[in-house]
């Protein structure tokens, strides 16, 4: 049967098609002689509403509209990763060799590289009943197990046939009983969240190697994040570190309306740097979607989408997965500027009102779960969102819409960014609602003060900024002595602790212990200077000490060598502190 | 093209720059138009939505002057298009394209849809490559690469043209000798500005180097929107066919942004933001993207866009957006400006986001990060000082707040307010050095160890003494 309807209106990415027939909602269409992919997002009697992928010059009344019958749905299956695709999945090498370095329109291509072969291995025998999401087998891929999964749609049943071998990723490795013919690869259409067993609670913090992060903001393994910040605050740069120095086992990297040469950035620096648990390189773990600014909006808008399915393609495995999705804003404006070109009534900001509905949906595809299918496994999907207010001004309606969905918030700062007090998180104004539920893994991994450090630390911080006005109302002189050091302390927390360089090679990246460590030095460093200022020691003295420097240096200091420096350090402070007299009631 | 090319005259509606036809079923959406007058002449236009009912054509020049019943249109091109040639170069344009420096009409190698097509960005080559504006507040601490976008932020009355100027005088890659090229394009600028540009040019023999296209104050507003994608496609043709490495100046984004929005009102269509349409940031980004280098090509596009801030308002949508499509900002300061200081480019909000590609050792010098971050915590702290110093008098600072508060005085009038001169980066650098130099060496938490000794005082008046004697 063809499907074919007739273009009766062009205006933009929007076109309106007539009497495709079986149109429903959400199919993939092919639009005009070019064969340009779109997707019907509304329809109207014997009309349908188009929004096309691609750029629509040159595109006429009367050119043919045929449905493919089925949704946008993404291929999963071995080579996703070190795969660089854009919105709608298609590889942008392959892109590349088809039409040029300039992206031209109405090319074709499979996602998954349909000549190569991998080797298969069974889990599964003839006669085993298997259900959706089991495993049946695995490829390895690089440093991984892939687990091969009866797909989520299928109905399972007994598995009659199943093959060890090479294979490329569209041979059928094995049959069920009702005839399901098993692939390497499935599709999934990317607007369906895939099924699980059942959600869980997130129990455990995603590592980040940043301390800002790490000790006071921490986000769960399985949670939502979002990072709104003005431009220049250092969202991408925190994204790229995320997505760098994280212990997720996969990273799906969505750059959603971002720019060309950041992408690049990406591209060039991620096959050369070591994933610091594996020591493979970190591309190997990494899938790339890249829709810059400048290409179609329709797809910037399916990209978080696509983005989204593979991660929880990979989290169905078993794998613990992060989602970094820069940006949602662009994502948001891709959304308004469709339903503006619908001429649906606009809501706040212009944007449709469904933008909080989506977004919500969206983020709540992020979690920690337990796997549909056997054998038992856990896995996660956490979403780091970067958000771009427009003027910095967190109260538009998608910063607003994304507060109350994700369970961190780090509020970039542009006055912070503007001193280059990079990562630029504001420490008064985030907060994460995760720690609570970390007690029992603190316990297991972190020493015993952790959180008492943590909580002084934060305390310390608040107390700095109340003293800081009243220096900015009357001047450092009216303080006393123990509130100078507190404006002194807080300044090494600030700029000794949370300040990181991501450029830096040895502070890129903070383990746990080491940040624990020099947190506990700034503290220790502050309970023996305010023991010697009750001794009488005065206030310059105790700034003059080497300490002060040394614990400025801290960052620099390797993260083998960590352990021994500090322990050192911490034998000689006392000393330095104790000349006058002994710690009293010692 | 067939000679008979049909002639469409029910001509519904007119109403500011757009036009309505009945029954243009084959015209293509995009496609560009002939505008026949009653009384002869042709006007260009574009079909910016087409439906069975009608095509909407937006008119590149005025609307004035036509009437429903007599005016046709026909079929031009399918879609808008420039002819490019290596002939260009040493020539001026109208913000249409078309010669207006009296020579005749250039011969084209390649006619070029001015839409333009993104760069895949698996093609894309990394800029990394350090270009020298001899200006130390961008060179030193925002540094601009070849193949970066980094517009000018600046207000009215600012000399935004002066520092675009020379940059465009001064701009080079250390070790170079590839051919070069400006390509400029004006966009609502009075005749006095665009003249400004074309006497620099001229004094400097850039002129014979550059591509100028100028749409001025009194052109149609709505050519606005076609001159910056005929410069750029200009500069692609530049870059990616003859291998040369072009400099894009455009100015003022302010006016392209206000024709963006003139011509969204005319079509109904739902405001964003302060009254531009919701499609603004795409279509900057349009424009903006189109710098980059391409890898296995030899050529690169470097782009500063100049802009205005309203109000200087940088939360408004124009360099909101902007600001959120390019890497970085330099970001113009009305105090700086009247304290004297030129270029009076505000380091702290300015930012470049590829400068850490583009300096470092073999670029330009192993200490340039680390000095750049302890000037900025440095200057950062002064500034805040200063306003202290307003609330509560100097005497009540201890020693080392006087240190920052005479480091900022210093920074700004030294190392930003350079003048004309053209400085190369060691002469930065060196003069970041002196400055520095001023603090005890503990303060300089933000620098490595071996620098601090390498540079340091005495070492570094050494240095200053055998540069200035050189030169």
């Amino acid at each position: 049967m063809t499907t074919q309807g007739n273009i009766i209106k062009i205006a933009g990415p929007a076109v309106i098609a007539r009497g495709i027939p079986g149109a429903r909602m959400y199919d993939l269409v092919h639009v005009g002689h070019e064969g340009l992919l779109g997707e019907i997002i509304r329809l109207d009697g014997n009309t349908a509403f188009i929004q096309v992928y691609e750029d629509t010059s040159g595109l006429m009344i009367g050119e043919p509209i045929a449905s493919t019958g089925a949704p946008l749905a993404v291929e999963l299956g071995p080579g996703l990763l070190t795969g660089i695709f854009d919105g709608i999945q298609r590889p942008l090498a392959s892109l590349r060799a088809q039409k040029g370095d300039f992206l031209a329109r109405g090319a074709v291509t499979e996602a998954l590289d349909r000549s190569r072969r991998w080797a298969f291995s069974p889990a599964a025998t003839p006669g085993t009943q298997v259900g959706p999401g089991d495993v049946i087998g695995t490829v390895t891929e690089f440093g991984f197990e892939h687990r091969i999964l009866v797909p989520p749609f299928s109905r399972g049943g007994e598995v009659t046939e199943i093959h060890a071998g090479e294979f490329t990723v569209d041979d059928v490795i094995g049959r069920l009983s009702d005839g399901t013919e098993l692939r390497l690869m499935h599709r999934w259409p990317v607007r369906v969240p895939r099924p699980v067993a059942r959600k869980r609670d997130p129990r455990e913090p995603f590592i980040s190697g940043q301390r800002i992060i790490d000790v006071l903001f921490p986000v769960a393994m399985g949670g939502a994040a979002s990072i709104p910040g003005p431009f220049g605050s250092g969202k991408t740069v925190m994204q790229q570190t995320l997505a760098k120095w994280s212990n997720a086992d996969v990273i799906i990297y969505v750059g959603c309306g971002e720019r060309g040469n950041e992408m690049t950035h990406v591209l060039d620096e991620f096959p050369e740097l070591e994933d610091p648990r594996t020591g493979r390189p970190l591309m190997e773990r990494t899938v790339i979607i890249a829709n810059t600014s400048n290409m179609p909006v329709a797809a910037r808008e399916a990209s978080v989408y696509t983005g989204i399915t593979m991660a929880e393609y990979w989290r169905d495995q078993g794998y613990k997965v992060a989602v970094m999705a820069d940006s949602t804003s662009r994502w948001a404006e891709a959304m308004r500027e469709i339903s503006s070109r619908l001429e649906e009534m606009p809501a706040e900001g212009g944007y449709p009102p469904y933008l909080s509905s989506r977004l919500a949906a969206f983020y709540e595809r992020a979690g920690r779960a337990v796997c549909l299918g056997q054998p038992e496994r856990d896995g996660s999907v956490t979403v780091v969102g970067a958000v771009s207010p427009p003027g910095g001004d967190l109260s538009e309606p998608v910063t607003q819409a994304t507060l109350r969905i994700t369970g961190t918030f780090w509020s970039l700062d542009a006055g912070l960014a503007n001193r280059r007090h990079f990562p630029a998180i504001h420490w008064l104004r985030s907060y994460s609602l995760y720690t609570p539920l970390f007690r029992e893994w603190y316990r297991e991994h972190m020493p015993e003060d952790f959180e008492t450090l943590r909580d002084r630390a934060s305390a310390l911080l608040q107390r700095e900024a109340e003293l800081q006005e009243i220096v900015q109302l009357v001047g450092p002189d009216a303080l006393q002595d123990d509130q100078r050091l507190v404006i002194e302390v807080g300044k090494m927390l600030r700029e000794d602790f949370l300040q990181q360089s991501s450029f830096s090679e040895t502070d890129a990246h903070c383990p746990m212990d080491k940040a624990c460590g020099m947190l506990r030095a700034i503290l220790s460093f502050y309970d023996e200077a305010g023991a010697s200022l009750n001794r009488g020691m005065p206030m310059d003295e105790i700034l003059n000490l080497k300490q002060v420097e040394e614990v400025a240096r801290l960052k620099e200091v390797p993260k083998d060598e960590f352990g021994a420096y500090i322990e050192s350090w911490f034998e000689k402070l006392p000393e330095a502190f104790g000349a006058k007299a002994p710690a009293g009631g010692a | 093209m067939s000679l008979a090319t049909k002639q469409y005259r029910s001509i519904s509606y007119i109403s500011g720059p757009l036009l309505f036809v009945e029954g243009a079923r084959d015209l293509a959406y995009g496609a560009i138009v002939n505008i026949h007058m009653a009384e002869g002449g042709v006007r260009g236009g574009q079909v910016i939505e087409i439906s069975e009912k009608n095509a909407v054509i937006q008119v590149f020049e005025e609307t004035a002057g036509l009437d429903l019943a007599r005016t046709s249109v026909s079929l031009r091109e399918d879609v808008a298009r420039i002819a490019c040639s290596r002939d260009m170069i040493g020539r001026r344009f109208s913000g249409l394209g078309d010669p207006i420096d009296g020579l005749p009409p250039i011969i084209p190698e390649k006619r070029l849809p001015i839409i333009g097509t993104p760069i895949n960005p698996v093609a894309r080559q990394r800029p990394q490559e350090f270009i020298q504006t001899g200006i130390s507040s961008i060179d030193g601490l925002n540094t601009l690469v070849r193949g970066q976008k980094l517009p000018i932020f600046s207000g009215a009355g600012l000399p935004h043209n002066e520092i675009a100027a020379q940059i465009a005088r001064q701009a080079k890659v250390l070790g170079g000798g590839e051919e070069f090229s400006v390509v400029f394009a004006a966009m609502g600028i009075t005749q006095r500005e665009a003249a400004y540009f074309i006497e620099q040019f001229e004094a400097t023999g850039a002129l014979a180097r550059s591509v100028v296209f100028l749409n001025l104050a009194d052109d149609p507003a709505i050519e606005r929107l076609m001159t910056p994608r005929m410069a750029l496609t200009t500069a692609e043709f530049l870059a990616f066919d003859l291998d040369m490495q072009v400099l894009v100046i455009l100015t003022d984004m302010t006016n392209y942004c206000e024709a963006l929005r003139e011509i969204g009102a005319a079509r109904e269509e739902i405001p964003g933001r302060r009254g531009y349409p919701g499609y603004m940031y795409t279509d900057l980004a349009m424009i903006y993207e189109r710098a980059g280098r391409v890898l296995g090509r030899k050529g690169s596009i470097t782009q500063i866009p100049i802009l205005t801030m309203p109000d200087d308002d940088i939360t408004h949508p124009i360099p909101d957006l902007t600001g959120y499509i390019t890497e970085g900002q330099i970001v113009l300061s009305r105090a700086l400006h009247r304290n004297g200081v030129y270029p009076p480019i505000n380091p702290l909000p300015s930012l470049s986001r590829l400068m850490n590609d583009g300096i470092g050792p073999n670029r330009t010098r192993a200490d340039h990060a680390n000095v750049k971050d302890q000037i900025f915590a440095s200057y950062a702290n002064g500034v805040d000082l200063r306003r202290l110093v307003a609330i509560i008098g100097e005497e009540a600072l201890t020693d080392s707040d006087r240190l920052y508060l005479k480091f900022a005085e210093e920074f700004e009038r030294h190392f930003l307010g350079q003048g004309e001169t053209d400085r190369t980066i060691e002469e930065t650098l060196a003069m970041g050095w002196r400055l520095l130099s001023g603090f005890p060496r503990g303060e300089l938490k933000r620098v490595k160890q071996d620098h601090v000794n390498k540079y340091y005082g005495e070492q570094m008046e050494k240095i200053w003494e055998d540069r200035t004697t050189r030169i």
